[in-house]
């Protein structure tokens, strides 16, 4: 975990977003320092992908800065957001579907590579160091997410938790200094999401990646987050430790309004770091 | 803690990559007996059966041209019939106005062709799907037009098109006939760019190609920058169906606007999807068929010969409804499990049973670790 003084990697200010008459995010600000897992709660619509999307370079806001390691990341298109060491999964999976469990990891490393056309046609000598490269270190991801069994089927077919891991190590694969994970836990079994947890800290711990969790599971972020915020309506309603933040009334307000009482129950459960 | 961990790992790898390793051995052999029948073909038959097994050689690279845009980057075309007629004249200009031996034409006709591609490939940028293929669908039927119009007359011939003298055998190879040398040099050119191809949509670049088909926006995530390789793989397609048309031009030995009209952009599209989207070999199949069974159609019945073909396309695709690529996966998956139960020996079913219980308790040690 980062000293307090150490400068953000990711900042988050100010940032506001409308769609058309819905507000989304209404001057958002927050940071996440190199080394932290940070998890994003709130209810359903409470603006957590859309943030999320503003960070990844999918949505632009309307007012507010993102800054990644100190320089405004606004001005860079979705596609060289990888480059500057930020990998991402989707909320709703978004593998290539027909290729393999391999080249769906491979193609995670595409950032991190280079090639052209005409060195990949003519299979130019350093084109082909490179793949081998690539393809090695492709593999020691799939062993380390347990992915052995399916590396060449297709990624499309896959059983749910599978998917989820291919993801994973697709986004570790372009070595990320922070990772961008949007509700890793939707859909999992309980067993499920207690292995994710363990899986996220043990990224964090192994390869020095810091990481977003965006995350409607209170359970899973409060048991692995450093730091927490919580969104509702756009707005910024709680910030600090997993246990603050769970005994934040703005937030027990939030949920219960919403009706989710239970989720703060199971919360309730879960000792806090 | 690690030691049981590398072993599942030492065991997990040998499985997949040995019957990947496999595989691939399978392949080679395949590949290297369809080349030895293609070299002994020209000379167990003659004259037009050659021309006609060039035409299958040079039809099945137009569809490849094809099948890098739409099967692997999934961008529609209905107007690939223009390329494949713009490497043909280029051909035919260079060699009977310019005097310029066929050889050296076939790369002047790629490269006109892949500038053409990336001219049509920019406003492809904002088109999608249906926008994309009216486009392309414009640009076929305009092309015959253009070819006629007398501004150009000079150097296209206008209605009457060019005659293009057919290619001297070399002198080292007094023994075969002009049919043979230009079915062996068109098979030449036809290996070399199925291996370019072959190269290409298995690397990095091919990837990034297949993924953008596959999801855009992921592929941005990853760092694609999808308008450029859209772009990009436009003319790469375009350069593929020219230097086809280019050879087609030297086979035919004749050009004129008509030859090239949309039913050359729909024939390659029939090829395209009977042979397979995304598969190479399916190229060459879709060549046949595209050749072949218009002719066997007519030999059924003279007067319903359109009928006859729609009857047969519609049998192929009722037996191989993803194309002969995915009729041919569909076998090959047939055998290979039949093998697997003949050899139960062989399945590595003790490190897959093992696998989950293990996961649970290295995760449970971590947890343990951290709490
Ligand atoms: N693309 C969009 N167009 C219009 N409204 C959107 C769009 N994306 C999100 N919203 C709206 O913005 C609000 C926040 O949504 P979202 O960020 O998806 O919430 P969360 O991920 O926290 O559940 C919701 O009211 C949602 O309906
Ligand atoms: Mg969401």
């Amino acid at each position: 975990m980062a000293s307090a003084g150490a400068a953000a990697l990711l900042e988050i200010r100010d940032v506001a977003l409308r769609f058309g008459g819905i507000v989304a995010l209404d001057g958002v600000s927050f940071s996440l320092q190199e080394g932290d897992i940070l998890g994003l709660i709130g209810p359903n619509g409470a603006g957590k992908t859309t943030l999320f999307n503003c960070v990844s370079r999918l949505y632009t806001p309307n007012r507010g800065d993102i800054l990644f390691e100190g320089r405004s990341m606004l001005a860079r298109p979705a596609h060289r957001i990888a480059e500057i060491g930020i990998g991402r999964t989707f909320q709703n999976l978004a593998l290539f579907g027909p290729q393999s469990v391999l080249d769906n990891i491979r193609l995670g490393a595409h950032a991190y590579s280079r090639s052209d056309f005409v060195s990949d046609t003519f299979h130019l000598p350093w084109a082909k160091r490179q793949e081998a490269a690539m393809t090695e270190r492709a593999w020691s991801l799939i062993h380390m997410l347990e992915l052995d069994d399916v590396a060449t089927r297709p990624a499309g077919g896959l059983p749910l938790g599978t998917r989820k891991r291919i993801e994973l190590a697709r986004a570790l694969a372009g070595r990320p200094k922070l990772l961008l994970l949007d509700e890793p836990a939707g859909g999992l079994n309980h067993t499920e999401v207690t292995e994710l947890g363990a899986l996220i800290r043990r990224i964090r711990d192994e390869r020095q990646v810091s990481v977003l969790l965006v995350e409607h599971h209170m359970s899973l972020v409060m048991s692995t987050s450093d730091k927490v915020v919580a969104l509702d309506f756009g707005r910024k309603i709680a910030e600090g430790t997993p246990a603050e933040v769970q005994q934040d009334p703005a937030v027990i307000e939030a949920y219960l309004g919403t009706g989710a009482t239970h989720v703060i129950e199971a919360a309730a459960g879960v000792p806090a770091q | 803690m690690t030691t049981p961990q590398q072993e599942t790992v030492a065991l997990g790898v040998a499985a997949p990559a040995a019957r990947q390793a496999m595989r691939l051995q399978t392949r080679h052999w395949v590949l290297a007996g369809a080349i030895a029948v293609a070299l002994v073909l020209p000379f167990v038959f003659q004259g037009f059966v050659v021309f006609q097994l060039t035409e299958v050689l040079i039809y099945g690279l137009a569809i490849l041209g094809l099948n890098l845009m739409t099967g692997f980057n999934g961008q529609f075309s209905v107007g690939h019939g223009a390329f494949f007629g713009v490497g043909a004249y280029v051909t035919a200009i260079m060699m009977q106005r310019w005097n310029v031996p066929y050889y050296w034409t076939l790369p002047p006709a790629g490269i006109v062709c892949f500038v053409v591609g990336i001219l049509f490939g920019l406003p492809a940028l904002r088109l999608r799907g249906l926008y994309l293929a009216l486009v392309t669908f414009a640009a076929a039927v305009a092309l015959p037009q253009l070819l006629k119009f007398h501004g150009l007359e000079g150097w296209t011939g206008g209605v009457q098109g060019i005659v293009v003298n057919q290619p001297d055998v070399p002198a080292f190879l007094p023994i075969i006939d002009a049919d043979q040398w230009l079915y062996l040099f068109t098979l030449a050119i036809t290996l070399l760019m199925f291996w370019g191809a072959s190269n290409l949509t298995g690397s990095r670049t091919g990837r990034a190609i297949m993924a953008i088909r596959d999801h855009e926006i992921a592929a941005a995530a990853m760092g694609i920058n999808a308008p450029l390789y859209k772009t990009l793989t436009f003319g790469v397609s375009a350069l593929y169906t020219g230097v086809a048309g280019a050879l087609s031009a030297l086979a035919v030995q004749f050009v004129a606007p008509d030859s090239f009209s949309l039913f050359v952009s729909i024939n390659f599209l029939v090829g395209l999807i009977l042979g397979g989207m995304g598969s190479l070999p399916g190229c060459l199949f879709g060549g046949l068929f595209v050749l072949y069974v218009p002719n066997i159609a007519e030999s059924l019945s003279r007067g319903l010969a359109g009928v006859a073909y729609g009857v047969i396309m519609l049998l192929v695709i009722f037996v191989m409804p993803s194309g002969a690529a995915g009729f041919a996966r569909y076998v090959g998956g047939l055998l290979a499990r039949h093998r697997e139960v003949e050899l139960p020996a062989h399945r590595a079913t003790p490190n897959a049973v093992a696998r989950p219980a293990q996961r649970v308790e290295h995760q449970r040690a971590e947890s343990a670790e951290n709490d």
